[in-house]
């Protein structure tokens, strides 16, 4: 007995030792970090075009102008990726986002659509996104399609239809309201951005502070824990998905006003560059982490990477590389704070969004 | 109960709005103008004598499957031309998205034994092979826009002249800028895919010209021939260079979007030149209001002339207005200079 108890004492000074964490190092800013280093790559990229073209930067006006400039290149991205953190935190994935905006826009703007003037132009886009994101939630949860292959076959199909709808033609969008979306300012501030900034804070709301966002985490985070724990995981899965396809919607509106037009093959590739600021913003492409603050950092770190270039006449080659070399980057530093790479790919019940 | 009667309310209710945006959406996809717009662009048959008809051909053809207007465009002009012949009859084929699948298609229409086959590879270099198994089978084959490498593959090469487009757009920039006493003028340049040989033809072009006269691009961004690309491109060239004097856009479909953004930015000071000659780039040089001031043409109007030369070599005729009694091997379509003044010459010709 005497030595149990002297060897117990022994033992009890080291355990809270062991488990005490420096606060900096808690779950709970887990997150704030790894948005601080997002804003220190942005603050980086800024830097370097300060440097690179004092004359441009020393106009405060151009400076103004280019800040506006990079939030419209950021908006539709912006807006679909919040669509798309959503779905990649309850486990899942869209492939088909720029398939989805293209065949909300071309319907949209299809002669007979555009007789029913802005009001008709943008429900048909909302109607769409929203529809064609329901075929793909019931595909993925009730038909348990694995969603990687049921929004790959949508990719294809609804650009099909897209071309099919608009015959494979420009078109023009004729309405004063939409084009003047892209083109007007409200109190200096373009109206691309107080969309985008809406539909963020709405993302963030949803996400953050009610039942359906803490249900997307549990979800994605263990599905079969969810179930158990009462949630309907099928339809909060669809949920999602409508979601997604109501982002798109949304982003539709906003690029056809931008371009002015729609066609079967606007949005090119924007799943991949949604995919990407997802989870250079922290998303874990596994599920049950992301943070709708850090998906956006990620869109604006690239649209700031655009235009840097552009200002230093740097071809898309050379960005196309720094672009992916960012992602891989980004996923590395991420496996760092882990302890062990099974450990970064296993789904990690501790972790919680902020 | 009560529980019961409002989820079946609620059910209801979506499942009515469901049902409803749906027929509302189906109603919304047609495409129909209300007045008829204008149609292909086709030869006049009227006084030909080479248009009067002889014997019965079958022409195959084969182009890309559309994801643009001037793609679009080839394909309904060829049908249209074909049409207007009462001793042609017209084979094509789906091409698919890239050079196996048109491959794979064009073995069905070698397979359907036509007297010609016109063609517009995805890729000149990958479908050559063909082009040479056809003309050794006995089947002549005109090659349409994208060059075969190798002659034995093709009995008539008729084609635009990518490079000429860069020069005729250099030498309006370069007349307009001496009539306005520039010194060294700052000209932009929105090209189309980087990665097709077409758009760096178009590009040296452009430079080469330039150069002649001591110029140079100062900035030059390369958009995918959609509006959308075109705009995100200008709005990042607008940036870069907030005082311009000349812009170059390759392409008049990703015009839409240029010009999209050079709305939005509120710039004017500068003049456009735009490329391929679309139908509403001409009206809008026509009517002079914005910074459009000219195109330089490549026009879809070549699958038009393909066909009516493919029915000239097929019926063992040649083109009257040359001596010769044969179809000559290549033709590479000028490069016309569309402005305010010859505007209305080029309207039909708008694709």
């Amino acid at each position: 007995m005497t030595a149990q108890t002297t060897a117990a004492p022994v033992k009890e000074p080291e355990k809270p030792a062991a488990e005490e964490r420096r606060w900096w190092r808690v779950d709970s800013t887990d997150g704030l970090w790894r948005n601080l280093a997002l804003v220190g790559v942005l603050a980086i990229l800024i830097i370097a075009g300060i440097v690179t073209k004092p004359d441009l930067y020393s106009d405060g006006t151009w400076v103004r102008n280019n800040i506006f400039t990079i939030l419209e290149l950021a908006s539709v991205i912006g807006v679909v990726t919040v669509g798309m953190t959503f779905v990649i935190i309850g486990g899942g994935i869209d492939l088909s986002v720029g398939a989805i905006i293209a065949l909300a826009g071309v319907w949209s703007t299809t002669l007979a659509t555009q007789d029913y003037g802005p009001g008709g132009m943008i429900f048909c886009a909302l109607a769409v996104g929203i529809g064609v994101g329901v075929v793909n939630g019931i595909l993925i949860s009730y038909g348990r399609l694995v969603a990687f292959i049921a929004t790959l076959a949508m990719l294809v199909a609804a650009r099909g239809l897209a071309a099919q709808i608009s015959n494979k033609q420009t078109q023009v969008s004729t309405s004063d309201f939409i084009n003047g979306l892209a083109a007007n300012d409200f109190l200096g501030v373009p109206v691309l951005v107080y969309i985008l900034a809406a539909v963020v804070a709405a993302g963030w709301v949803l996400l953050n502070r009610t039942t359906f966002g803490r249900r997307t985490v549990a979800v994605g985070g263990n599905p079969e824990a969810a179930r158990l724990a009462g949630i309907n995981v099928k339809r909060h899965t669809l949920l999602l998905y409508a979601l997604s396809g109501l982002c798109c919607g949304i982003a539709a509106i906003m690029l056809t006003s931008q371009a002015n037009s729609a066609q079967a093959a606007m949005a090119n590739l924007y799943e991949l560059d949604a995919i990407a600021a997802a989870i250079i913003g922290g998303t874990l492409l596994s599920g049950g982490r992301g943070t709708i603050i850090g998906s956006l950092l990620g869109v604006l770190v690239f649209s700031t990477i655009t235009n840097l270039f552009a200002i230093n006449n740097l071809s898309t080659e050379v960005q196309n590389m720094v672009k992916g070399g960012i992602i891989v980057v980004a996923v590395l530093i991420q496996q760092i704070q882990f302890k062990s790479l099974s450990q970064f790919f296993a789904k990690n019940s501790k972790i919680t969004t902020s | 109960m009560k529980h019961a009667s409002d989820l079946s309310r609620r059910r209801l209710l979506l499942g009515g709005a469901a049902v409803g945006a749906g027929a509302l959406l189906t109603a919304c996809t047609s495409n129909e103008p209300d007045e008829p717009s204008g149609g292909p662009q086709t030869a006049a048959a009227g006084n030909n004598q080479n248009a009067a008809p002889g014997e019965k051909v079958t022409i195959g053809f084969s182009a890309p499957a559309a994801d643009h207007g001037w793609i679009a465009a080839i394909t309904s002009n060829a049908k249209a031309q074909a049409g207007a012949y009462s001793d042609v009859e017209f084979k094509t084929v789906e091409a698919g998205a890239d050079a196996a699948a048109q491959r794979a298609a064009l073995q069905t229409l070698v397979a359907q034994k036509p007297n010609i086959i016109v063609l517009l590879p995805h890729d000149g270099k990958e479908l050559n092979a063909f082009g040479l198994e056809a003309m050794k089978a006995g089947i002549p084959v005109v090659n349409l826009d994208r060059a075969f490498p190798d002659p034995l593959a093709y009995r008539l090469q008729i084609k635009g002249d990518n490079y000429g487009m860069g020069v005729s757009a250099a030498h309006y920039i370069i007349d307009q800028m001496k009539a306005k006493s520039v010194a060294s003028p700052i000209i932009g340049e929105i090209a189309g895919m980087d990665e097709l040989e077409l758009t760096q033809e178009r590009s040296k072009g452009f430079t080469d010209t330039l150069a002649q006269a001591g110029f140079k691009v100062a900035n030059r961004r390369a958009a995918r021939f959609t509006a959308d690309s075109g705009q995100q491109e200008a709005a990042s060239l607008l940036q870069a260079l907030p005082k311009m004097d000349a812009l170059w856009n390759h392409d008049d479909d990703q015009g839409i979007g240029v010009l999209a953004a050079i709305t939005q930015a509120n710039r004017k000071e500068f003049l456009m030149v735009g490329g391929a000659g679309s139908k509403a780039a001409i009206e809008a040089i026509q009517a002079d209001s914005g910074v459009l001031k000219a195109t330089v043409t490549y026009s879809p109007s070549m699958a038009s002339s393909a066909i009516s030369l493919a029915r000239l070599i097929a019926q063992n005729k040649g083109m009257s207005d040359l001596v010769e009694l044969q179809v000559p091997k290549e033709i590479i379509l000028a490069s016309e200079t569309i402005t305010k003044e010859n505007a209305s010459n080029y309207l039909k010709l708008g694709f």
